[in-house]
């Protein structure tokens, strides 16, 4: 489980005759432009290293023209690589005969396609069932799989029809069949839902993610969408000309994108949906114990210039919210320690995982920031008001460019 | 400027290949003179309603009942012209040469579409068998092979074979890229991509390239009637030597009729593939809106057959 399922290092194409040259001056830092100008040659890709580990849904993301689909391509070998190596599994896929590399295709790298790539003379289930054809499968093994896929895409229904009279998110559903009946490891997705129009493609994300979270393949998703690639993405691969201009999650792309290329991008993404509550939370500036001594409750809430204060039992869970009046009076009273007389549910919490569009309207509308809660319901944090408007208005680098 | 003696080049080596390969040209004669006159007793022998039920039916399978009344109607006016036996003679000689020259054209297809370095070099070949005046092929033939039938079909055979190349490679071609990459991503042999994707997707373009051989290899018959192979082709040019129109009229008038009655029969062959997905599909929707099909494919598909006869009868 420790060894990432695919690996890749310095992987680089260049498309064009005078390959050596063109190999060396890239190594040289030169840019795409400067190299196609002196030697003739395109290089598609450059140098490009990472590893994708089992269940890990990895981004790669590009604009058109960035090598993105080229470097996918590389992958399974689909074009040859002119340096570096691709493992899958621990074996180097350059190192293989033809065989054995449609062997690998076959059995542990399936790839789904922008334009879905169905055959159209074949029925839906003889798509899906394509790799296990080629692998020469007994027709009831070929049907089986084939039927299983279709029922996890949810179009066994139409298993008998051919791919023209099904529509584009049903064609791009039989294309992930055909990749989920092979029963692959890695599954390559080039640009899948790019050709889909918006809400087939939001359609499309939930079966991914759906699908991701009972197989757990080890995905690399084509996309030119940074809104696409921060929703499915555990990681990020920012590509540009062909090289890698930043890698990691989403979250850690907006708050600190690595250069104007990829501050431009984050300036059109939806924080709202990728920020989450761990992303924002901090420590509160004081919290309570029951048992603690309403009047020294008091004295500390003074110093922190607040209202009230989350109370904690032994388990850091919250028992509620101590308000500076209520503790007054139990002073007054003579009561020495806080019991449940002196809580309110004056507040609101959110699990750290649930992004800001999820929690935003119940900011602010108490006397205590919203809290931040683990699986367990103890409380991690806080998100203050200021923290969330913050977080929503920062625009990094395309002011400062501009 | 000297004279570039291209022309005695050309001829020595047909005298050199005459001189040292005459058991092949004796071969190649005999197997042709073999099938056509095979071909051709076949057709003859038996009364003509015979074989006019036969292509009756044919069309009536593959093109539906206007093409089958078409046919008994043309075929009963070839009778009453009292060209039967030329025009079976005819057929028999455009069937083998076309067989033949889809034979060679087609693998020759698919080999330069997978391969450019074959593709480069039969291009221009394609564009001088094209080019080259039809009377000229006559010359080496009958070097070749004498006069009489297999003169006339080697010349149809080369003649009708550049259509068949040049649209199995184009058919090839335009496969979408994706689905050929699809089919070797999941690790298909380059086999199994040519047979299972490339083939039945360049399926009507390649049909539509063995159309076009028949009708070229009619159009050529003719001109092989000059080397004296029966059939319509010796009635036309005997009523240009006799200058006898009324002959030449029926002549030229059974060939227009034998052309239209195969261009339309080969023509569905085109559509045979996309025809029947396009009747799953109907069927599908009629079995679901319970809708009685309609006959649409039938008169849908005979337009796009038309511009194939245009080309060929004036070569």
């Amino acid at each position: 489980m420790t060894a990432p399922v695919l690996r890749v290092t310095g992987l680089t194409k260049v498309f064009g005759a005078r390959e050596q040259e063109a190999l060396r001056l890239a190594g040289e830092g030169l840019g795409r432009d400067e190299i196609l100008r002196r030697t003739g040659a395109t290089l598609a890709v450059h140098d490009v290293g990472f590893a994708v580990e089992r269940g890990e849904l990895f981004v790669v993301m590009g604009l058109s023209g960035s090598g993105k689909s080229t470097l996918v391509r590389l992958l399974n070998r689909l074009i040859e690589p002119s340096a570096g190596t691709v493992e899958v599994e621990g074996r180097d896929l350059r190192a293989l005969d033809d065989a054995e590399l449609r062997t690998v295709r076959n059995e542990k790298i399936s790839m789904v396609f922008q334009h879905f790539a169905l055959l159209p003379h074949r029925t839906v289930r003889e798509n899906a069932a394509y790799a296990l054809k080629v692998r020469g499968a007994p027709a009831a093994v070929q049907r089986e799989r084939a039927d299983w896929a279709l029922e996890t895409v949810g179009l066994i229904d139409r298993a008998g029809a051919r791919p023209e009279e099904l529509s584009g998110g049903m064609r791009q559903r039989v294309g992930l069949a055909r990749a989920l009946a092979a029963d692959s490891e890695v599954l390559l997705m080039d640009e899948p839902f790019s050709a889909l129009d918006p809400l087939i493609r939001r359609d499309m994300q939930d079966l991914l993610e759906r699908l991701q979270s009972e197989l757990a393949k080890t995905i690399v998703f084509i996309t030119h969408d940074l809104n696409e690639a921060m929703r499915l993405g555990d990681r990020i691969l920012m590509l540009k000309d062909g090289r890698t201009v930043q890698l990691g999650t989403g979250p850690e792309i907006i708050s600190a994108p690595a250069d104007d290329y990829v501050a431009d991008f984050t300036s059109d993404v939806d924080r709202t949906r990728v920020l989450t509550a761990g992303d924002l939370l901090r420590e509160p500036r004081m919290t309570a114990r029951l048992g603690d001594p309403p009047g020294e409750v008091l004295r500390r809430l003074g110093t922190a210039e607040a209202n009230g204060v989350y109370v904690l039992d032994g388990d850091r869970r919250v028992a509620g919210v101590a308000r500076d009046d209520l503790l007054a009076r139990a002073v007054q009273e003579g009561r020495d320690a806080l019991g449940p007389r002196e809580l309110v549910p004056d507040y609101a919490t959110i699990g750290a995982d649930r992004p800001v569009v999820d929690f935003v309207h119940l900011v602010g509308r108490h006397t205590v920031p919203l809290g931040v809660l683990d699986d367990d319901g103890r409380l991690l944090g806080v998100v203050p008001r200021a923290a969330v408007l913050d977080a929503l208005s920062a625009v990094p680098a395309r002011g400062r460019r501009s | 400027m000297p004279h570039v003696p291209l022309g005695r080049w050309v001829s020595d080596l047909i005298d050199w290949l005459l001189a040292t390969v005459p058991w092949l040209f004796d071969a190649v004669s005999a197997v042709m003179s073999a099938l056509v006159e095979g071909l051709t007793d076949l057709l003859v022998t038996p009364p003509p309603v015979v074989w006019i039920v036969v292509f009756a039916v044919v069309a009536l399978l593959l093109r539906g009942p206007w093409l089958a009344l078409y046919t008994v109607l043309a075929f009963l006016l070839v009778v009453s012209l009292e060209l039967w036996a030329e025009t079976m003679q005819t057929l028999a000689l455009v069937l083998v040469a076309a067989v033949i020259a889809a034979a060679i054209g087609v693998p020759l297809g698919i080999l330069a579409a997978r391969n450019r370095a074959v593709s480069v070099v039969v291009r221009p070949v394609l564009d001088f068998m094209q080019t080259t005046p039809v009377f000229v092929y006559l010359i080496p033939a009958v070097f070749f092979f004498g006069v009489g039938v297999v003169p006339g079909v080697v010349a149809t055979i080369l003649f009708a074979i550049p259509p068949g190349v040049r649209l199995t490679e184009l058919g090839i071609r335009q496969v979408d890229r994706e689905v050929v990459e699809a089919a070797r991503a999941f690790g298909a042999r380059p086999g199994q991509v040519l047979r299972e994707v490339q083939l039945p997707l360049a399926l009507p373009s390649i049909m539509a390239g063995v159309n076009q051989v028949i009708m070229l290899a009619l159009s050529m018959v003719v001109t092989a009637g000059l080397l004296g192979a029966a059939g319509l082709g010796a009635v036309v040019v005997r009523a240009v030597t006799q200058l006898d129109v009324a002959a030449g009229f029926e002549g030229g008038l059974a060939v227009v009729l034998l052309a239209i009655f195969l261009d339309r029969l080969t023509g569905a062959f085109g559509q045979r593939a996309a025809l029947s997905r396009f009747r799953a599909a109907r069927a599908q929707r009629s079995l679901r809106d319970r809708e009685p099909a309609a006959q649409a494919p039938v008169t849908g598909a005979a337009p796009a057959a038309s511009p194939a006869l245009e080309t060929a009868p004036d070569r």
